[in-house]
Protein backbone atom coordinates (compact mmCIF):
# COMPACT_ATOMS: atom_id res chain seq x y z
CA UNK A 1 0.00 0.00 0.00
CA UNK A 2 1.46 3.34 -0.87
CA UNK A 3 1.37 6.32 1.43
CA UNK A 4 0.00 9.76 0.73
CA UNK A 5 2.62 12.48 0.70
CA UNK A 6 3.38 15.77 -1.04
CA UNK A 7 6.26 16.51 -3.41
CA UNK A 8 7.74 18.81 -0.74
CA UNK A 9 7.74 15.96 1.75
CA UNK A 10 9.33 13.70 -0.84
CA UNK A 11 12.06 16.30 -1.31
CA UNK A 12 12.72 16.70 2.43
CA UNK A 13 12.87 12.96 3.07
CA UNK A 14 15.17 12.36 0.10
CA UNK A 15 17.43 15.23 1.18
CA UNK A 16 17.48 13.87 4.74
CA UNK A 17 18.49 10.42 3.48
CA UNK A 18 21.53 11.94 1.78
CA UNK A 19 23.01 12.59 5.22
CA UNK A 20 24.66 9.59 6.81
CA UNK A 21 24.94 8.97 10.51
CA UNK A 22 28.12 10.49 11.90
CA UNK A 23 28.58 13.04 9.12
CA UNK A 24 29.53 16.58 10.11
CA UNK A 25 27.18 18.98 8.38
CA UNK A 26 27.24 22.79 8.06
CA UNK A 27 23.54 23.57 7.69
CA UNK A 28 21.91 26.37 5.72
CA UNK A 29 18.61 27.81 6.90
CA UNK A 30 15.29 26.73 5.34
CA UNK A 31 14.99 23.48 3.39
CA UNK A 32 18.51 22.21 4.29
CA UNK A 33 17.77 22.77 7.98
CA UNK A 34 14.50 20.85 7.70
CA UNK A 35 16.20 17.94 5.94
CA UNK A 36 19.20 17.85 8.28
CA UNK A 37 17.03 17.76 11.39
CA UNK A 38 14.78 15.11 9.88
CA UNK A 39 17.90 13.00 9.29
CA UNK A 40 18.94 13.52 12.91
CA UNK A 41 15.49 12.50 14.16
CA UNK A 42 15.33 9.37 11.98
CA UNK A 43 18.24 7.34 10.58
CA UNK A 44 21.16 9.59 11.60
CA UNK A 45 20.92 10.33 15.35
CA UNK A 46 24.65 11.05 15.53
CA UNK A 47 24.83 13.46 12.60
CA UNK A 48 26.65 16.60 13.77
CA UNK A 49 24.77 19.75 12.80
CA UNK A 50 26.57 23.08 12.74
CA UNK A 51 25.03 26.47 11.97
CA UNK A 52 27.02 29.57 11.01
CA UNK A 53 25.84 31.42 14.12
CA UNK A 54 28.51 29.43 15.95
CA UNK A 55 26.33 26.64 17.34
CA UNK A 56 28.28 23.39 17.24
CA UNK A 57 26.57 20.01 17.38
CA UNK A 58 23.11 21.41 17.90
CA UNK A 59 19.89 19.41 18.38
CA UNK A 60 16.97 21.84 18.01
CA UNK A 61 13.52 20.49 18.92
CA UNK A 62 11.94 22.95 16.49
CA UNK A 63 13.25 24.37 13.22
CA UNK A 64 14.86 27.79 13.61
CA UNK A 65 13.34 30.76 11.76
CA UNK A 66 16.68 32.55 11.74
CA UNK A 67 20.18 31.12 11.69
CA UNK A 68 20.73 32.39 15.22
CA UNK A 69 17.57 31.39 17.09
CA UNK A 70 18.07 30.74 20.80
CA UNK A 71 16.96 27.14 20.33
CA UNK A 72 20.14 26.42 18.36
CA UNK A 73 22.37 27.72 21.14
CA UNK A 74 20.44 26.10 23.99
CA UNK A 75 20.56 22.66 22.37
CA UNK A 76 24.18 22.90 21.16
CA UNK A 77 27.18 21.13 22.64
CA UNK A 78 28.91 24.50 22.62
CA UNK A 79 28.65 27.87 20.91
CA UNK A 80 31.70 29.60 19.46
CA UNK A 81 32.24 33.09 18.06
CA UNK A 82 31.43 33.56 14.39
CA UNK A 83 35.07 34.21 13.31
CA UNK A 84 36.08 30.94 15.02
CA UNK A 85 33.25 29.13 13.24
CA UNK A 86 34.41 30.22 9.80
CA UNK A 87 38.15 30.05 10.46
CA UNK A 88 38.75 26.98 12.61
CA UNK A 89 35.77 24.78 11.92
CA UNK A 90 34.95 25.49 8.28
CA UNK A 91 38.22 26.75 6.76
CA UNK A 92 40.15 24.39 9.04
CA UNK A 93 38.62 21.43 7.24
CA UNK A 94 36.44 20.02 10.01
CA UNK A 95 33.20 19.98 7.98
CA UNK A 96 32.27 16.94 5.86
CA UNK A 97 29.28 18.33 4.05
CA UNK A 98 27.79 21.75 3.51
CA UNK A 99 24.02 21.66 2.98
CA UNK A 100 22.75 24.64 1.00
CA UNK A 101 19.63 26.07 -0.53
CA UNK A 102 19.64 28.67 -3.30
CA UNK A 103 17.44 30.94 -5.39
CA UNK A 104 19.03 30.00 -8.72
CA UNK A 105 21.26 27.13 -9.84
CA UNK A 106 22.77 26.41 -13.25
CA UNK A 107 23.89 23.31 -15.12
CA UNK A 108 27.31 23.45 -13.47
CA UNK A 109 25.69 23.76 -10.01
CA UNK A 110 26.81 27.36 -9.53
CA UNK A 111 24.51 29.13 -7.06
CA UNK A 112 23.06 32.62 -7.25
CA UNK A 113 21.63 34.26 -4.14
CA UNK A 114 22.69 37.80 -5.08
CA UNK A 115 20.31 39.09 -7.74
CA UNK A 116 18.33 38.42 -10.89
CA UNK A 117 19.28 40.63 -13.79
CA UNK A 118 22.20 43.02 -14.00
CA UNK A 119 24.21 43.88 -10.87
CA UNK A 120 23.86 47.65 -11.35
CA UNK A 121 20.15 47.49 -12.20
CA UNK A 122 18.74 44.30 -10.70
CA UNK A 123 15.30 42.96 -11.59
CA UNK A 124 15.16 41.20 -8.24
CA UNK A 125 17.58 41.85 -5.44
CA UNK A 126 18.27 38.75 -3.27
CA UNK A 127 19.87 38.70 0.21
CA UNK A 128 23.43 37.95 -0.89
CA UNK A 129 26.11 35.41 -0.14
CA UNK A 130 26.01 34.90 3.61
CA UNK A 131 28.06 31.84 4.51
CA UNK A 132 27.60 30.00 1.22
CA UNK A 133 30.65 31.11 -0.84
CA UNK A 134 33.09 29.63 1.67
CA UNK A 135 30.88 26.71 2.79
CA UNK A 136 30.82 25.53 -0.83
CA UNK A 137 34.59 25.55 -1.21
CA UNK A 138 35.81 24.65 2.29
CA UNK A 139 33.41 21.79 3.12
CA UNK A 140 34.38 18.31 1.93
CA UNK A 141 31.35 18.19 -0.36
CA UNK A 142 28.10 20.06 -0.89
CA UNK A 143 24.48 18.93 -1.02
CA UNK A 144 21.95 21.34 -2.48
CA UNK A 145 18.20 21.22 -2.10
CA UNK A 146 15.55 23.43 -3.73
CA UNK A 147 12.28 23.20 -5.59
CA UNK A 148 12.48 22.45 -9.28
CA UNK A 149 11.33 25.20 -11.65
CA UNK A 150 12.46 26.82 -14.86
CA UNK A 151 13.07 30.06 -13.00
CA UNK A 152 15.40 28.37 -10.52
CA UNK A 153 17.15 25.86 -12.83
CA UNK A 154 18.77 28.02 -15.48
CA UNK A 155 21.46 27.30 -18.08
CA UNK A 156 23.75 29.99 -16.66
CA UNK A 157 23.11 31.82 -13.40
CA UNK A 158 22.91 35.63 -13.63
CA UNK A 159 25.61 35.92 -10.99
CA UNK A 160 27.87 33.30 -9.40
CA UNK A 161 27.57 34.02 -5.71
CA UNK A 162 28.80 30.56 -4.81
CA UNK A 163 30.95 28.25 -6.89
CA UNK A 164 29.64 24.95 -8.15
CA UNK A 165 32.00 24.06 -10.99
CA UNK A 166 32.28 27.48 -12.67
CA UNK A 167 31.04 28.75 -16.03
CA UNK A 168 32.85 25.96 -17.91
CA UNK A 169 32.75 23.11 -15.38
CA UNK A 170 36.46 23.50 -14.65
CA UNK A 171 36.21 25.98 -11.76
CA UNK A 172 37.73 23.59 -9.21
CA UNK A 173 40.44 22.09 -11.42
CA UNK A 174 43.94 22.57 -10.01
CA UNK A 175 42.70 24.70 -7.09
CA UNK A 176 44.53 23.60 -3.93
CA UNK A 177 42.67 22.93 -0.67
CA UNK A 178 39.23 22.96 -2.17
CA UNK A 179 36.34 20.56 -1.48
CA UNK A 180 34.72 18.26 -4.03
CA UNK A 181 31.89 20.73 -4.50
CA UNK A 182 28.27 19.81 -5.18
CA UNK A 183 27.85 16.02 -5.23
CA UNK A 184 24.06 15.95 -5.36
CA UNK A 185 21.08 18.21 -5.90
CA UNK A 186 17.78 17.11 -4.39
CA UNK A 187 14.57 18.64 -5.74
CA UNK A 188 10.88 17.91 -5.44
CA UNK A 189 11.08 16.02 -8.77
CA UNK A 190 14.39 14.21 -8.83
CA UNK A 191 17.99 13.80 -7.69
CA UNK A 192 20.80 15.17 -9.86
CA UNK A 193 24.53 14.54 -9.71
CA UNK A 194 27.37 16.14 -11.64
CA UNK A 195 28.76 14.16 -14.58
CA UNK A 196 32.18 12.89 -13.46
CA UNK A 197 33.85 14.35 -16.57
CA UNK A 198 31.97 17.48 -17.64
CA UNK A 199 30.48 18.31 -14.20
CA UNK A 200 27.14 19.09 -15.82
CA UNK A 201 24.22 18.10 -13.60
CA UNK A 202 22.55 14.87 -14.75
CA UNK A 203 19.29 13.40 -13.44
CA UNK A 204 20.14 10.12 -11.70
CA UNK A 205 16.85 9.38 -9.97
CA UNK A 206 13.21 10.32 -10.55
CA UNK A 207 10.79 10.56 -7.65
CA UNK A 208 7.73 8.25 -7.79
CA UNK A 209 5.11 9.49 -10.24
CA UNK A 210 7.47 12.00 -11.88
CA UNK A 211 8.18 11.64 -15.62
CA UNK A 212 11.21 12.70 -17.64
CA UNK A 213 8.95 15.28 -19.30
CA UNK A 214 8.12 16.82 -15.92
CA UNK A 215 11.83 17.39 -15.26
CA UNK A 216 12.55 18.62 -18.80
CA UNK A 217 9.65 21.06 -18.48
CA UNK A 218 11.01 22.47 -15.19
CA UNK A 219 14.66 22.77 -16.24
CA UNK A 220 16.12 25.70 -18.16
CA UNK A 221 18.66 23.70 -20.13
CA UNK A 222 18.58 20.50 -22.19
CA UNK A 223 18.84 18.28 -19.19
CA UNK A 224 20.40 14.82 -19.55
CA UNK A 225 19.35 11.64 -17.77
CA UNK A 226 21.65 8.93 -16.50
CA UNK A 227 21.71 5.72 -18.53
CA UNK A 228 20.66 3.79 -15.47
CA UNK A 229 17.96 6.11 -14.28
CA UNK A 230 16.72 5.06 -10.87
CA UNK A 231 13.46 5.54 -9.04
CA UNK A 232 13.81 7.37 -5.72
CA UNK A 233 12.49 5.23 -2.85
CA UNK A 234 9.26 6.48 -1.29
CA UNK A 235 9.20 8.02 2.18
CA UNK A 236 8.38 5.63 5.01
CA UNK A 237 5.44 6.13 7.35
CA UNK A 238 7.90 6.84 10.17
CA UNK A 239 9.77 9.52 8.21
CA UNK A 240 6.53 11.24 7.24
CA UNK A 241 5.22 11.17 10.78
CA UNK A 242 8.41 12.65 12.23
CA UNK A 243 8.63 15.31 9.51
CA UNK A 244 5.00 16.35 10.06
CA UNK A 245 5.43 16.48 13.82
CA UNK A 246 8.58 18.58 13.44
CA UNK A 247 6.81 21.07 11.17
CA UNK A 248 3.70 21.26 13.35
CA UNK A 249 5.83 21.84 16.46
CA UNK A 250 7.78 24.55 14.66
CA UNK A 251 4.64 26.31 13.46
CA UNK A 252 3.08 26.28 16.92
CA UNK A 253 6.12 27.82 18.55
CA UNK A 254 6.74 30.47 15.87
CA UNK A 255 3.10 31.55 15.84
CA UNK A 256 3.10 32.00 19.60
CA UNK A 257 6.30 34.03 20.02
CA UNK B 1 37.21 52.75 32.28
CA UNK B 2 33.78 52.63 30.74
CA UNK B 3 31.59 55.57 31.62
CA UNK B 4 27.96 54.96 32.58
CA UNK B 5 25.83 57.25 30.40
CA UNK B 6 22.22 57.44 29.38
CA UNK B 7 21.63 55.94 25.95
CA UNK B 8 20.81 59.42 24.68
CA UNK B 9 24.10 60.86 25.89
CA UNK B 10 26.19 57.91 24.72
CA UNK B 11 24.82 58.16 21.17
CA UNK B 12 25.06 61.97 21.18
CA UNK B 13 28.71 61.82 22.20
CA UNK B 14 30.03 58.94 20.10
CA UNK B 15 27.92 58.72 16.94
CA UNK B 16 28.81 61.65 14.71
CA UNK B 17 27.29 62.43 11.33
CA UNK B 18 29.41 60.76 8.67
CA UNK B 19 30.84 58.16 11.05
CA UNK B 20 31.51 54.52 10.28
CA UNK B 21 29.32 52.54 12.66
CA UNK B 22 29.10 48.81 13.37
CA UNK B 23 26.06 47.67 15.35
CA UNK B 24 26.61 43.96 15.77
CA UNK B 25 24.78 40.94 17.13
CA UNK B 26 24.50 37.86 14.96
CA UNK B 27 20.70 37.49 14.93
CA UNK B 28 20.97 37.64 18.76
CA UNK B 29 21.52 40.67 21.02
CA UNK B 30 20.84 43.10 18.19
CA UNK B 31 21.06 46.62 19.69
CA UNK B 32 17.63 47.87 18.62
CA UNK B 33 17.25 50.42 21.43
CA UNK B 34 20.52 52.06 20.34
CA UNK B 35 19.43 51.96 16.70
CA UNK B 36 16.25 53.80 17.60
CA UNK B 37 18.22 56.39 19.53
CA UNK B 38 20.40 56.99 16.45
CA UNK B 39 17.19 57.45 14.42
CA UNK B 40 15.70 59.85 17.04
CA UNK B 41 18.84 61.97 17.01
CA UNK B 42 18.61 62.04 13.19
CA UNK B 43 22.22 61.05 12.56
CA UNK B 44 23.11 61.32 8.90
CA UNK B 45 25.57 59.97 6.30
CA UNK B 46 26.57 56.97 8.37
CA UNK B 47 28.50 54.09 6.88
CA UNK B 48 26.73 51.15 8.49
CA UNK B 49 28.58 47.86 8.87
CA UNK B 50 26.81 44.64 9.89
CA UNK B 51 27.10 41.05 8.70
CA UNK B 52 23.31 40.78 8.58
CA UNK B 53 21.70 44.25 8.28
CA UNK B 54 18.50 42.73 9.68
CA UNK B 55 15.52 44.96 10.38
CA UNK B 56 17.60 47.25 12.62
CA UNK B 57 19.43 48.65 9.57
CA UNK B 58 16.25 48.46 7.50
CA UNK B 59 14.75 50.92 10.01
CA UNK B 60 17.83 53.16 10.08
CA UNK B 61 18.13 53.17 6.27
CA UNK B 62 14.43 54.02 5.89
CA UNK B 63 14.84 56.78 8.46
CA UNK B 64 17.59 58.34 6.34
CA UNK B 65 20.61 57.66 8.57
CA UNK B 66 22.71 55.70 6.08
CA UNK B 67 25.01 56.72 3.26
CA UNK B 68 26.53 53.30 2.72
CA UNK B 69 25.90 49.77 3.96
CA UNK B 70 28.58 47.09 4.20
CA UNK B 71 27.09 43.63 4.74
CA UNK B 72 27.17 39.95 3.86
CA UNK B 73 23.54 38.80 4.04
CA UNK B 74 20.79 41.37 3.61
CA UNK B 75 17.47 39.69 4.33
CA UNK B 76 14.76 39.43 6.96
CA UNK B 77 15.74 36.01 8.36
CA UNK B 78 13.18 33.34 7.53
CA UNK B 79 10.79 35.96 6.13
CA UNK B 80 12.15 37.61 2.98
CA UNK B 81 13.52 40.94 1.78
CA UNK B 82 14.55 44.04 3.67
CA UNK B 83 12.19 46.38 1.83
CA UNK B 84 13.67 49.68 3.11
CA UNK B 85 17.18 48.57 2.09
CA UNK B 86 15.89 47.59 -1.34
CA UNK B 87 13.88 50.79 -1.78
CA UNK B 88 16.97 52.87 -0.95
CA UNK B 89 19.28 50.90 -3.22
CA UNK B 90 16.87 50.42 -6.13
CA UNK B 91 14.78 53.62 -6.02
CA UNK B 92 16.82 56.01 -3.92
CA UNK B 93 14.21 56.50 -1.14
CA UNK B 94 14.61 58.44 1.11
CA UNK B 95 17.94 58.89 -0.67
CA UNK B 96 20.44 56.79 -2.56
CA UNK B 97 22.39 54.31 -0.46
CA UNK B 98 25.58 52.67 -1.66
CA UNK B 99 26.18 49.01 -0.85
CA UNK B 100 29.33 46.94 -0.53
CA UNK B 101 28.75 43.25 -0.15
CA UNK B 102 30.91 40.47 1.18
CA UNK B 103 30.55 36.89 2.36
CA UNK B 104 30.13 36.05 6.06
CA UNK B 105 33.60 34.52 6.22
CA UNK B 106 35.13 37.72 4.83
CA UNK B 107 33.32 39.99 7.28
CA UNK B 108 33.98 37.75 10.29
CA UNK B 109 37.68 37.70 9.38
CA UNK B 110 37.66 41.47 8.79
CA UNK B 111 36.23 42.14 12.26
CA UNK B 112 38.78 39.79 13.79
CA UNK B 113 41.61 41.52 11.89
CA UNK B 114 40.31 44.88 13.10
CA UNK B 115 40.39 43.64 16.69
CA UNK B 116 43.91 42.34 16.08
CA UNK B 117 45.05 45.74 14.83
CA UNK B 118 45.89 44.45 11.36
CA UNK B 119 45.20 46.34 8.13
CA UNK B 120 43.79 43.29 6.36
CA UNK B 121 42.29 39.86 6.80
CA UNK B 122 43.62 36.90 4.86
CA UNK B 123 41.52 33.79 4.34
CA UNK B 124 40.71 31.00 1.90
CA UNK B 125 37.64 32.46 0.32
CA UNK B 126 35.73 33.83 -2.67
CA UNK B 127 37.09 31.02 -4.87
CA UNK B 128 35.08 31.09 -8.10
CA UNK B 129 32.62 33.65 -6.74
CA UNK B 130 31.80 36.72 -8.83
CA UNK B 131 31.55 38.96 -5.76
CA UNK B 132 35.14 40.23 -6.34
CA UNK B 133 33.96 41.63 -9.70
CA UNK B 134 31.46 43.94 -7.97
CA UNK B 135 33.41 44.75 -4.79
CA UNK B 136 36.81 46.36 -5.30
CA UNK B 137 37.65 45.77 -1.64
CA UNK B 138 38.16 42.06 -2.35
CA UNK B 139 41.68 41.25 -3.53
CA UNK B 140 43.82 38.14 -3.82
CA UNK B 141 47.33 37.70 -2.54
CA UNK B 142 49.91 34.96 -2.81
CA UNK B 143 51.06 33.19 0.33
CA UNK B 144 54.81 33.98 0.62
CA UNK B 145 55.47 30.50 1.99
CA UNK B 146 53.33 28.16 -0.10
CA UNK B 147 52.34 30.25 -3.10
CA UNK B 148 48.66 29.57 -2.45
CA UNK B 149 46.28 32.23 -3.73
CA UNK B 150 44.27 33.60 -0.81
CA UNK B 151 41.57 36.24 -0.46
CA UNK B 152 42.28 39.52 1.31
CA UNK B 153 39.88 42.19 2.52
CA UNK B 154 40.55 45.35 4.54
CA UNK B 155 40.00 44.97 8.27
CA UNK B 156 36.91 46.58 9.80
CA UNK B 157 37.90 49.60 11.93
CA UNK B 158 34.68 51.42 12.86
CA UNK B 159 34.63 54.87 14.44
CA UNK B 160 32.16 53.42 16.86
CA UNK B 161 30.79 49.94 17.53
CA UNK B 162 27.55 49.40 19.40
CA UNK B 163 26.49 46.09 20.92
CA UNK B 164 23.90 44.86 23.40
CA UNK B 165 24.78 42.45 26.23
CA UNK B 166 23.15 40.73 29.19
CA UNK B 167 24.79 42.68 31.98
CA UNK B 168 27.58 44.81 33.29
CA UNK B 169 28.98 44.96 36.80
CA UNK B 170 29.39 48.22 38.70
CA UNK B 171 32.93 48.65 37.36
CA UNK B 172 31.62 48.42 33.79
CA UNK B 173 32.86 44.95 32.87
CA UNK B 174 30.43 43.31 30.45
CA UNK B 175 29.28 39.70 30.11
CA UNK B 176 28.02 38.45 26.74
CA UNK B 177 26.36 35.02 26.69
CA UNK B 178 24.80 32.73 24.10
CA UNK B 179 25.44 33.34 20.43
CA UNK B 180 28.30 35.82 20.73
CA UNK B 181 28.70 36.51 17.01
CA UNK B 182 31.41 39.09 16.30
CA UNK B 183 30.49 41.41 19.17
CA UNK B 184 33.77 41.26 21.09
CA UNK B 185 35.70 41.72 17.85
CA UNK B 186 33.48 44.69 16.91
CA UNK B 187 34.16 46.44 20.22
CA UNK B 188 37.90 45.81 20.12
CA UNK B 189 38.17 46.86 16.46
CA UNK B 190 36.51 50.25 17.03
CA UNK B 191 37.90 53.60 18.16
CA UNK B 192 34.92 53.98 20.51
CA UNK B 193 32.28 51.60 21.73
CA UNK B 194 28.88 51.72 23.36
CA UNK B 195 27.48 48.68 25.13
CA UNK B 196 23.81 48.63 26.12
CA UNK B 197 22.90 46.12 28.82
CA UNK B 198 19.77 44.63 30.34
CA UNK B 199 20.95 45.32 33.87
CA UNK B 200 23.81 46.32 36.15
CA UNK B 201 24.74 43.72 38.75
CA UNK B 202 27.16 43.45 41.68
CA UNK B 203 28.81 40.31 40.34
CA UNK B 204 28.87 39.02 36.75
CA UNK B 205 29.12 35.42 37.99
CA UNK B 206 31.13 34.59 34.87
CA UNK B 207 32.99 31.31 34.56
CA UNK B 208 36.71 31.62 33.72
CA UNK B 209 36.31 31.29 29.94
CA UNK B 210 33.18 33.36 29.54
CA UNK B 211 33.00 36.16 26.97
CA UNK B 212 33.77 39.12 29.22
CA UNK B 213 34.74 42.52 27.82
CA UNK B 214 36.74 44.52 30.38
CA UNK B 215 35.56 47.96 31.38
CA UNK B 216 38.77 49.60 30.14
CA UNK B 217 38.10 48.35 26.60
CA UNK B 218 34.66 50.03 26.41
CA UNK B 219 33.85 53.76 26.05
CA UNK B 220 30.31 53.88 27.41
CA UNK B 221 27.69 51.65 28.98
CA UNK B 222 23.99 52.45 28.93
CA UNK B 223 21.13 50.52 30.44
CA UNK B 224 18.53 49.52 27.87
CA UNK B 225 16.05 47.07 29.28
CA UNK B 226 14.69 44.81 26.53
CA UNK B 227 17.14 46.71 24.34
CA UNK B 228 17.43 43.88 21.83
CA UNK B 229 13.73 43.37 21.08
CA UNK B 230 12.45 42.15 18.59
CA UNK B 231 15.76 40.27 18.58
CA UNK B 232 16.40 38.41 21.82
CA UNK B 233 18.63 38.31 24.87
CA UNK B 234 19.64 34.80 25.88
CA UNK B 235 18.50 34.17 29.45
CA UNK B 236 16.18 37.21 29.50
CA UNK B 237 13.59 37.08 26.69
CA UNK B 238 12.96 35.33 23.40
CA UNK B 239 13.02 36.54 19.82
CA UNK B 240 9.75 37.98 18.58
CA UNK B 241 9.47 35.92 15.43
CA UNK B 242 5.99 37.39 15.08
CA UNK B 243 7.35 40.94 14.84
CA UNK B 244 9.93 39.84 12.26
CA UNK B 245 7.04 38.50 10.18
CA UNK B 246 4.92 41.63 10.75
CA UNK B 247 7.84 43.82 9.70
CA UNK B 248 7.48 42.59 6.15
CA UNK B 249 4.14 44.37 5.73
CA UNK B 250 5.22 47.47 7.68
CA UNK B 251 8.38 47.95 5.65
CA UNK B 252 6.87 47.18 2.26
CA UNK B 253 5.07 50.50 2.06
CA UNK B 254 6.71 53.93 2.57
CA UNK B 255 3.71 55.48 4.32
CA UNK B 256 3.14 52.53 6.64
CA UNK B 257 6.81 52.57 7.51
CA UNK B 258 6.87 56.32 8.16
CA UNK B 259 3.82 56.01 10.39
CA UNK B 260 5.40 53.10 12.28
CA UNK B 261 8.57 55.15 12.77
CA UNK B 262 6.60 58.11 14.15
CA UNK B 263 4.56 55.94 16.50
CA UNK B 264 7.31 53.66 17.74
CA UNK B 265 10.58 55.57 17.52
CA UNK B 266 10.16 59.34 17.27
CA UNK B 267 7.31 59.50 19.76
CA UNK B 268 8.80 56.93 22.11
CA UNK B 269 11.57 57.45 24.59
CA UNK B 270 12.65 53.87 25.06
CA UNK B 271 12.72 50.74 22.98
CA UNK B 272 9.25 49.62 22.06
CA UNK B 273 10.28 48.45 18.63
CA UNK B 274 9.39 44.89 19.28
CA UNK B 275 5.97 44.87 20.80
CA UNK B 276 5.92 41.11 21.28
Amino acid sequence: MSLEYTSSEMMSVTAARALENGMTCFVGIGLPSEAANLARLTHAPDVVLIYESGTLQTKPAILPLSIGDGELCESALTTVAVPEMFRYWLQGGKIGVGFLGTAQIDRFANLNTTLIGDYKAPKVRLPGGGGAPEIATNAGEVFITLKHSKRAFVKDVDFITTLGFGRDGKGRDNVPNIGKGPTRVITDLCVMKPDPETKELVVVSLHPGVSREDVIEATGWEVRFAEQLESTPEPSANELEILRELKARTERVHAGA
Amino acid sequence: MAEFLSLHDAVARYVQDGATVAMEGFTHLIPFAAGHEVIRQQKRDLTLIRMTPDIIYDQMIGAGCAKKVIFSWGGNPGVGSLHRLRDAVEKGWPHKVEILEHSHAAMACAFEAGAAGLPLAVFRGYIGSELPSVNDQIKFIECPFTGERLAAVPSVRPDVSIIHAQRADRQGNVLVEGIVGVQKEAVLAAKHSIVTVEEIVDDLNAHPNACVIPSWAISAIAIAEKGALPSYTHGYYGRSNRFYKEWDAIARDRDTFTQWLDDNVFNATDNVGGQA
